[in-house]
């Protein structure tokens, strides 16, 4: 996103784009990063609900999909919350870039 | 509007009104509770928003999280600021200049925002009687400004204006029981929350929507900078925290009291004091009075509520 000049902004600071934040990928925050083992996850959803940077993707008949990785901070609350199966979890936290 | 049904993998299809980019530290327990507020139902909302860490990082000047209409005026005047907008549709409707669209009023706001800088605000609109839902994130400091004690910061929290040293072992003060301070404005419906009972949350939301008048929520929002805690516990302390009976699941409507999620067995305080960094000088062998204090307080507490409860 282009930076913009304060005579081209809007007065009164309004921002009239809903959820223009998804312009700015907080990805690079990351320095630990969520794996999912699918064939460990139950599809129960927590990591979706409770993941504070909207960033679990889910299917139009949702399911869970993969990570959003230009949006996951790296947090771990998604690994720390899974069940996983049979005491498996169903993801992992690795370090970035390993 | 019909009540929207709880489940997982339905609410899953539907899409967030709060936004990914946005700023709050990672593993903050906020968005969270934004996030799982928003979602409970599918009406129209417009809030307001105090200064403090949510207001802060979710609306960066082009940069906004939030999907809905949302505005930010001042730290101390979101009751307000929201009460005049409710008021303001209240009176285009009459005037036939807008449709009725059932719109719900909510403002949201920290502790320090609440229960401290905000409060006469809060408390004047309630009393007035606005259709409104005042939520507060109840992180236990200013921790937009670097972790300053607020009313609501725990007894024993060692915090940057009441650092645990030689002079003082933390707070010494317990917390002022805002949610039972709000129950007494003799508003028809205040809950209290936490984000690990995402389903108790929600209810108590949807509940709170078909209510006409002044509510309040008051919602546990660990914070992991503040509490010195690691990024991935926010949910498994907010969820600690109503198993030790520090932070009750409970609401009143039209005063009658009811807990709405009872701990099988109430763990000792110490599971919720000990992986938090701010508490850690309480376990030393010479400040076990403080330990003992807090759990006496958080006891009194819960049975306190308990009879509440009983009496009906
Ligand atoms: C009247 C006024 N005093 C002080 C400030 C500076 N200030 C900005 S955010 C903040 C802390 C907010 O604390 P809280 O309401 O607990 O929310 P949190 O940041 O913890 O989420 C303070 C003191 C301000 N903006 N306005
Ligand atoms: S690591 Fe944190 S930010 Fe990333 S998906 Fe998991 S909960 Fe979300
Ligand atoms: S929390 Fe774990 S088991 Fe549940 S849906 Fe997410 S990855 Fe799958």
């Amino acid at each position: 996103m282009s930076k913009k000049f304060w005579e081209e902004l809007p007065q009164g600071s309004v921002v009239l784009e809903a959820g223009s934040s998804a312009k700015f990928k907080t990805g690079s925050w990351r320095s630990m990063r969520p794996r999912w083992i699918e064939e460990n996850c139950i599809q129960c959803m927590f990591c979706w609900m409770y993941c504070p940077d909207m960033s679990v993707k889910v299917t139009e008949e949702g399911k869970r999909a993969d990570f959003d990785f230009e949006y996951c901070k790296g947090c771990g609350i998604c690994a720390l919350e899974c069940p996983g199966k049979k005491g498996n979890k169903a993801i992992v936290m690795e370090g970035e870039g390993n | 509007m019909t009540t929207k049904p709880l489940r997982l993998k339905e609410l899953a299809k539907g899409e967030d009104r709060f936004a990914h980019g946005h700023r709050m530290c990672a593993g903050c327990g906020a968005p969270i509770v934004v996030k799982q507020v928003l979602m409970a139902t599918d009406y129209p909302i417009i809030a307001s928003n105090a200064t403090g860490c949510l207001e802060v990082s979710s609306c960066i000047q082009q940069f906004t999280a939030w999907k809905i209409p949302w505005i930010h005026s001042a730290f101390e005047n979101a009751a307000a600021t929201i009460s005049g907008v409710e008021t303001m549709y209240r009176s285009l409707v009459k005037q036939g200049k807008i449709e009725e669209q059932n719109v719900k009023f909510v403002s949201f706001a920290g502790d320090g925002g609440t229960y401290d800088i905000g409060f006469q605000s809060l408390s004047g609109a309630m009393e007035r009687g606005h259709d409104m839902m005042y939520i507060c994130y109840d992180n236990g400091a200013y921790m937009n400004t670097g972790i300053q004690r607020s009313s609501a910061t725990p007894f024993g929290a060692n915090t940057t204006t009441c650092p645990a040293g030689d002079a003082i072992p933390g707070k010494l003060q317990h917390r002022k029981d805002l949610t039972r301070i709000m129950a007494a404005h003799g508003i028809p419906y205040v809950a209290q929350a936490s984000p690990a009972n995402w389903m108790d949350l929600m209810k108590k939301v949807q509940k709170a929507f078909e209510i006409k008048g002044p509510k309040f929520l008051n919602v546990i929002a660990p914070c992991n900078r503040g509490w010195r805690t690691k990024t991935d516990d926010a949910i498994t302390l907010a969820k600690i925290a109503f198993e030790t009976c520090y932070w009750p699941l409970f609401e009143i409507e039209n005063g009658v009291t009811k807990i709405t999620s009872k701990p099988k067995e109430k763990k000792p305080l110490v599971d919720f004091l000990k992986p938090q960094g701010r508490f850690k000088h309480m376990f030393a062998p010479e400040n076990e009075w403080m330990l003992v204090q807090a759990q006496e307080y958080v006891d009194a507490q819960w049975e306190r509520l308990l009879k509440d409860e009983a009496a009906g």
